[in-house]
């Protein structure tokens, strides 16, 4: 009987069974930023503890970043106090830091992958929930809470309870216009923001076996949006070719021995898994979502439900979306006026989304009642975007060009929204106050949905515009 | 850190299934160097928007320990401000529907219980104290109960977790170290520790 690649990597990091029945597991990579950590390494300090493995650990400063002037000190006090402290704490444990100003800075999912750090076969950990993101590459990986920092930055080590696994196949292609984002929108609808409480999901099928590993990251990421903490795709020649010559992978002869490796580590053929669905790619249509979860949406030309579509509890988590949207229920979403853009963050603010966006705004203008931002997800996708001419694209269509960091995607830093204002964005929670304004809306779709949504000041079917 | 055996004291209904950390610790809040003073902020824009009404502001509940939850409570978001912010504020234990993993093992690590009920038991829990606000419950872990008035019903949590909490070891740190060796020897055996060099290849 066959293995999952979940299963053989668990089982190579298992270190013991705690007196709990927990697992200890090893972690092989620890990313760190500026919001989860400083109390993990005051609770160091506290204990008297060092870092246990400070080379398996790499920093960066995303989430509160100001991505207009990033001339230190900030405005913001309390927000430079944070990146000092990083910048101290990695000095003092002897952790490598990835600061504002070095070429290698950007959102910590974006820039594990893109130098290389990501790589098959690994546990990875990180305080923040979309580290599931690293899945992509055939890791199992986690996000964490400070004290579970403290745990790792002690101990390299975890205690945990193992995941089952749900294989989710993906067949057929997907249409033109139908982005990875639109995959797991549709996921999340059919499965539930609960559905994988309790499970890692195992990305595959023709679908699958096609998306660069951008899209394969877009997938990864939302996986904790549908309960599940980790997701994750078996490692193919796409995530080879993607990880050749990269800064931190193996190089020369080593990288031929690490292939040679990240090939056994994929789910067998005959493995068993503790379920499995299937959904046809070929079918899905650019996804929308109305509500204040995740998984509230509907295809592009379809409508918001009515309250009554829905019994008993569910139609108060109904009837609370619509009221804070301001939705009466039946609306078509195609024509929902927009007042912000927002193209960026770990989940679509990579360089194939970037080009994906561009494609819709060149040779054409935001609409005048539209504030449209892109934020690159890392100084090097910035860099490499600007090498294509897309930031003169975007700058030619109304949009205004960014530095790199989390930005509006949470809103830690100036980028907000105002009052009720709604945003069509490429990140990936619409939770209520998400995006910084307590009454902000916003609407899930992907980088092309949103250029599209920005030149037309509402929403619309990308297909048309391709 | 002691065991925790029981929590008692009355009860703070708060309605709606998936309830996010965003909501319960905006993340503007998160802008510093400690987890002090986040007890205030707990649920900051939700009781703004009610001016007054919201659970957490309501004079009945003031001084209530035991968060009674529905549906997804803590979703999103990893960040551990979440049950930081709501212990800060006087809650010793949560009873709801289900919760995310993230918020319930970082609830779990503050010696915070998370303990799950039905749909039912739930709703006759927020409405008895919504009825009752001055009734005393208690939650028994060791007997996974909840008592409040005339009512008794059962809740459940994971053994593991149940076991730490009755044992106080829910500190995982000290464990995770005690027997160092061996994790040296798992990170030994890793192709991708030591650089995929041939003498470590497989």
């Amino acid at each position: 009987m066959g293995a999952t690649l979940f299963r053989k990597i668990w089982d190579a990091h298992a270190v013991r069974t705690l007196p709990n029945g927990q697992t200890q597991l090893f972690v092989g990579l620890h990313l760190v930023h500026e919001v989860t950590s400083p109390q993990a390494f005051e609770m160091l300090r506290a204990r008297g503890l060092g870092v246990a493995f400070p080379d398996r650990t790499v920093a960066t400063v995303d989430h509160i970043v100001p991505t207009l002037s990033q001339a230190r000190p900030f405005a913001d006090a309390a927000a430079d106090e944070m990146l000092a402290r990083l910048s101290r704490s990695c000095a003092e444990h002897g952790i490598r830091l990835f600061d504002l100003g070095d070429e290698r800075q950007g959102i910590v999912h974006v820039i594990g992958p893109e130098l290389g750090l990501t790589q098959p076969g690994m546990t990875i950990a990180c305080g923040d929930s979309h580290t599931s993101t690293h899945g992509a590459f055939g890791a199992v990986a986690f996000g964490i809470g400070t004290s579970q920092v403290r745990d790792v930055l002690a101990s390299q080590c975890l205690a945990l309870d193992p995941l089952k696994v749900r294989r989710i196949d993906l067949t057929g292609r997907l249409a033109p216009g139908v982005a990875a984002k639109d995959v797991i929108l549709a996921l999340l609808a059919r499965l539930g923001v609960t559905g994988g409480n309790g499970f890692a999901y195992e990305y595959g099928g023709e679908a699958v076996d096609a998306m660069s590993m951008d899209e394969r990251m877009t997938l990864c990421n939302m996986s904790i949006e549908g309960g599940a903490r980790v997701g994750y795709v078996n490692p193919d020649e796409t995530t080879f070719a993607y990880l050749s010559g990269r800064p931190f992978a193996p190089q020369g002869e080593a990288f031929e021995r690490a292939v040679a490796w990240w090939k056994t580590l994929a789910s067998d053929g005959d493995a068993v898994y503790d379920d499995r669905i299937t959904l046809d790619a070929s079918s899905l249509e650019p996804v929308v979502t109305w509500g204040i979860n995740p998984g509230q949406s509907v295809p592009v030309s379809g409508h918001v439900p009515h309250e009554t579509d829905a019994d008993g509890p569910e139609r108060a988590s109904l009837s609370e979306a619509l009221a804070y949207m301001g939705l009466d229920g039946g609306e078509r979403i195609e024509g929902t006026r927009i007042d912000v853009a927002f193209i960026g963050s770990c989940t679509n603010g990579r360089l194939s989304d970037l080009r994906e966006a561009a494609k819709i705004a060149k040779g054409r203008k935001v609409s005048p009642h539209v504030r449209a931002l892109v934020v690159p997800g890392s100084v090097a996708v910035k860099t490499a975007a600007e090498h294509e001419g897309l930031d003169v694209i975007f700058r030619d269509a109304g949009f205004e060009w960014r530095n790199a960091g989390c930005s509006m995607c949470l809103a830690m830093n100036p980028d907000r929204l105002n009052g009720r204002e709604v945003c069509a964005s490429s990140s990936n929670r619409n939770f209520p106050g998400r995006q910084g304004s307590p009454t902000g809306r916003t609407l899930l779709m992907s980088p092309a949905m949103v250029a599209a949504a920005a030149v037309a000041g509402e929403v619309v079917d990308v297909r048309r515009l391709l | 850190m002691s065991a925790i055996r029981a929590v008692s004291g009355r009860a703070l209904p708060l309605r709606g299934d998936d309830i996010d950390t965003d909501r319960i610790i905006p993340a503007r809040f998160l802008v510093a160097v400690t987890f002090e003073g986040l007890g205030e902020h707990a649920f900051e824009d939700d009781r703004a928007a009610l001016s007054g009404a919201h659970a957490f502001d309501r004079p009945e509940f003031r001084g209530a320990s035991i968060l009674l939850v529905n549906r997804n409570f803590g979703c999103g978001s990893s960040r551990e401000h979440a049950p930081q912010a709501l212990q800060r504020r006087g809650i010793r234990a949560i009873v709801g529907e289900s919760f995310s993993e993230i918020f319930a093992g970082n609830a779990l690590v503050l010696g915070l219980p998370c303990v799950t009920a039905s749909y039912e038991v739930v709703e006759k829990l927020q409405s008895l104290a919504e009825a009752q606000p001055d009734i005393a419950f208690t939650l028994d872990l060791e007997s996974e109960t909840v008592t409040a008035g005339d009512l008794t019903a059962s809740v459940a949590l994971k053994g593991a977790t149940r076991d730490a909490l009755l044992a106080g070891t829910w500190d995982s740190t000290g464990a995770l170290l005690a027997r160092f060796d061996e994790v040296r020897a798992v990170a030994a055996k890793l192709p991708y520790v030591g650089g995929f060099q041939a003498s470590t290849g497989r």
